[in-house]
């Protein structure tokens, strides 16, 4: 396979991770200290506040696809009971659980996930990461905590943002009494603050791939946006940030790019292939092609957030995000994107278990092809279950995307 | 072009068979070949181009350049270059077209529509999903049920006198739907036109077309009813060129003639 130019940081990466899943193993042991489990845009800011250890079930998912590990457990989900229609991130954690197993054991040395004393969602990912939690719940006898946001939304108005703010300050008294002390809101100030430095230094580095050639792609994005995801708002999270964007922008003043001799740039919608990554990554690096942006590693950058005004801020950023938003404001947003990066083409993956990140499916394509005169890709696929991913199929829409690239008659 | 007085080639190994098909210098066909593709497909490839060869009369050493396609496009290690399917398809299906016209390929295992604009540059493409709808792979199976090798859908379809819809587009539900229908009285005639007519909708689905439709690949050239159903099915006209299943590897043999450009991906 071949292999782009590393990314030296990459080994503090890994650090960061093993450091915090260790903290949260030895915090799950510890009588004194709580653990939350929580969404990947959850209400993270106001768990960090009170003082919990806070795990992501969502990243859990993403490591079993990873591993290619998925496969191996998601039946076991299906036997009790969970549809292989539903979210493969659910039915591969669920299964492994019931399995006993976790990939957290090889990579970390943890026996098991880190057991909650809370679960708390929120509903802008997907209503499947509500019974995800429940699943866990009902099993331990443990509260789930949630917050439902609005979808579709098109323009964010005071009424979606007061709501979404009420739901979570109405999170504080039921967190108060399992954390066994109120909110202090200087803290929670300092938190968003400090995650809200986080989302600036995660945003400056995808912002190397707007550069030609692109600094980075989507495929080095979605492994280091990992901080971004379980350790915002730490300081370990963005001294890491400003190790990596260091890095990143010496490549930018240099000239080299994540893609040698990079021809095209392409941008990806859609949740990546977990089970594929490296495979993926290697034939775009054969064809030349750099994946220069993406909407899923952008979905960790909150610029609503502000210390000043913690609850509606962390609000207006919940809703503010794409995932929710509606079929317009993806379009614009996606048209602006595609624009920033200077993009020849869009790849969308139409994830078979991921309809809420599939934005393939009301015809987006089309209309953005039109609009913005780019050819755009729809292939078939899943973020966990590779049996719903033909890697012929795959490759051989992507090189023909390339190939149809390489004709243009200004190519 | 490399050398304007030799011969180049294209090898299309797919799924189901292997083409093999020479060309000279000015782009004409000289020979086409067909063998199974079998489970070694660097011997299928090479046995495909050795038989082209004995068709056309000319040794190995005038063949200036090879370039594979196909699944097995990457199995061809004495090519030159490789090119996709969707590439090779466009490629052939438009020299003989010469004007904006939509690819219609059904294959062993796959299926595309391929968009071509009045210069033959693609405009959009699209493969069928992860699964045998709209590819031969369903009519094989369909025949299976109907008792009757493949050939024979043909001759069958044509006897056809009452419209049959078959429901599924997954093929193994698609079987059981025969066999109900079978137990329901249906005739077979009327379901091969209908195994036909799936195929033709489930190939073309999810993509608009405006203009004439150029058929190609084994389902077009072994079954001449399926591009009449196609016609009624997209009322358009459908050609189907010579040696429609060959298109592919002759589209390759015409890029092998083009020679390299400067903006190939050349993902190898």
């Amino acid at each position: 396979m071949a292999e782009g130019p590393r990314i030296a940081a990459t080994q503090a990466l890994k650090d960061l991770m093993e450091g915090r899943f260790r903290s949260l193993d030895a915090a799950s042991r510890d009588p004194e200290r709580r653990v939350a489990w929580c969404t990947s845009v959850g209400p993270v800011e106001l768990l960090l506040a009170f003082g919990f250890e806070v795990y992501f079930p969502e990243n859990h998912g993403a490591m079993l696809g990873a591993t290619r590990k998925a496969n191996q457990y998601i039946p076991r989900a299906i036997a009790e009971g969970y549809s292989p229609d539903i979210c493969s991130y659910l039915t591969s954690d669920v299964g492994a659980f019931l399995a006993g197993e976790t990939p957290l054991a090889d990579a970390y040395g943890l026996a098991g996930v880190p057991k909650p004393d809370v679960l708390v969602y929120n509903t802008n990912q997907c209503r499947d990461v509500q019974d995800w939690f429940s699943f866990y719940g009902r099993r331990w006898g443990l509260p789930v905590l949630g917050i439902q946001t609005h979808r579709g939304v098109g323009e964010v108005t005071d009424a979606h943002v007061d709501s979404v703010a009420l739901q979570i300050e109405a999170l504080c008294e039921p967190l108060g009494k399992i954390a066994g002390h109120p909110l202090d809101h200087a803290r929670l100030e300092g938190v968003v603050d400090a995650s809200r430095e986080t989302s600036r230094l995660w945003r400056a580095v995808l912002e190397t791939g707007a550069h030609r050639p692109s600094a980075l792609s989507f495929f080095d994005g979605a492994i280091h946006m990992g901080p971004a995801v379980i350790a915002r708002a730490t300081q370990e999270a963005n001294d890491y940030y400003r190790i990596l964007l260091d890095e990143l922008s010496g490549r930018v003043e240099k000239g080299l790019g994540a893609v040698p001799g990079e021809r095209y740039r392409l941008y990806w919608e859609g949740m990546p292939v977990w089970g594929r990554l490296r495979a993926l990554s290697s034939l775009f690096l054969e064809l030349k092609a750099c994946v220069v942006a993406s909407t899923y590693c952008n979905s960790w950058v909150f610029e609503a957030l502000d210390p000043k005004d913690p609850f509606r801020s962390m609000a207006r950023a919940a809703v503010e995000l794409f995932i929710v938003r509606s079929e317009d404001e993806k379009e614009k947003t996606l048209a602006e994107m595609v624009r920033r990066y200077d993009v020849d083409g869009i790849i969308f993956h139409d994830a078979k278990t991921c309809p809420n990140n599939s934005n393939s499916r009301y015809g987006m394509p089309g209309r953005l092809s039109k609009k913005l005169g780019i050819p755009t890709l729809t292939f078939q696929g899943d973020v966990n279950d590779l049996r719903l991913y033909s890697d012929e199929q795959t490759v051989t829409n992507i090189e023909a995307f390339v190939e149809q690239l390489a004709d243009r008659p200004h190519a | 072009m490399p050398d304007s007085n030799g011969y180049f080639a294209g090898i299309d190994v797919g799924s189901t068979t292997t083409k093999a098909v020479i060309v000279d210098a000015g782009g004409e066909l000289q020979a086409a070949a067909v063998a199974r593709s079998g489970a070694d497909f660097e011997r299928a490839a090479l046995r495909t181009l050795e038989d082209a060869l004995e068709i056309a009369g000319i040794p190995r050493s005038r063949i200036g350049r090879i370039v594979s396609t196909g699944y097995g496009r990457r199995n061809v290690p004495f090519a030159d270059d490789r090119r996709t399917e969707i590439a090779c398809h466009a490629r052939g299906a438009f020299e003989s077209a010469r004007r904006a016209v939509t690819v219609v390929d059904v294959g062993g295992q796959d299926s595309k529509m391929i968009v071509l604009d009045d210069a033959g540059a693609r405009l959009r493409f699209r493969m069928n999903r992860k699964c045998a709808a709209g590819t031969g792979a369903f009519l094989e199976e369909m025949a299976r049920r109907l008792d009757v090798p493949i050939e024979a859908l043909d001759a069958l379809a044509r006897h056809s006198t009452r419209t049959v819809s078959l429901g599924s587009f997954c093929t193994v539900f698609a079987a059981t739907e025969v066999l109900a229908k079978i137990r329901a009285g249906e005739k077979p005639e009327d379901l091969a036109h209908a195994a036909l007519r799936s195929v033709a909708r489930q190939a073309t689905e999810g993509e608009s077309v405006a203009g004439p439709v150029i058929a190609t690949g084994g389902v077009a050239e072994h079954l001449p009813i399926f591009a009449e159903i196609l016609a009624e099915v997209l009322q358009t006209t459908v050609e189907v060129p010579a040696h429609a299943q060959a298109c592919g590897a002759y589209g390759a043999a015409l890029v092998a003639r083009d020679g390299p450009t400067t903006d190939e991906p050349d993902p190898r």
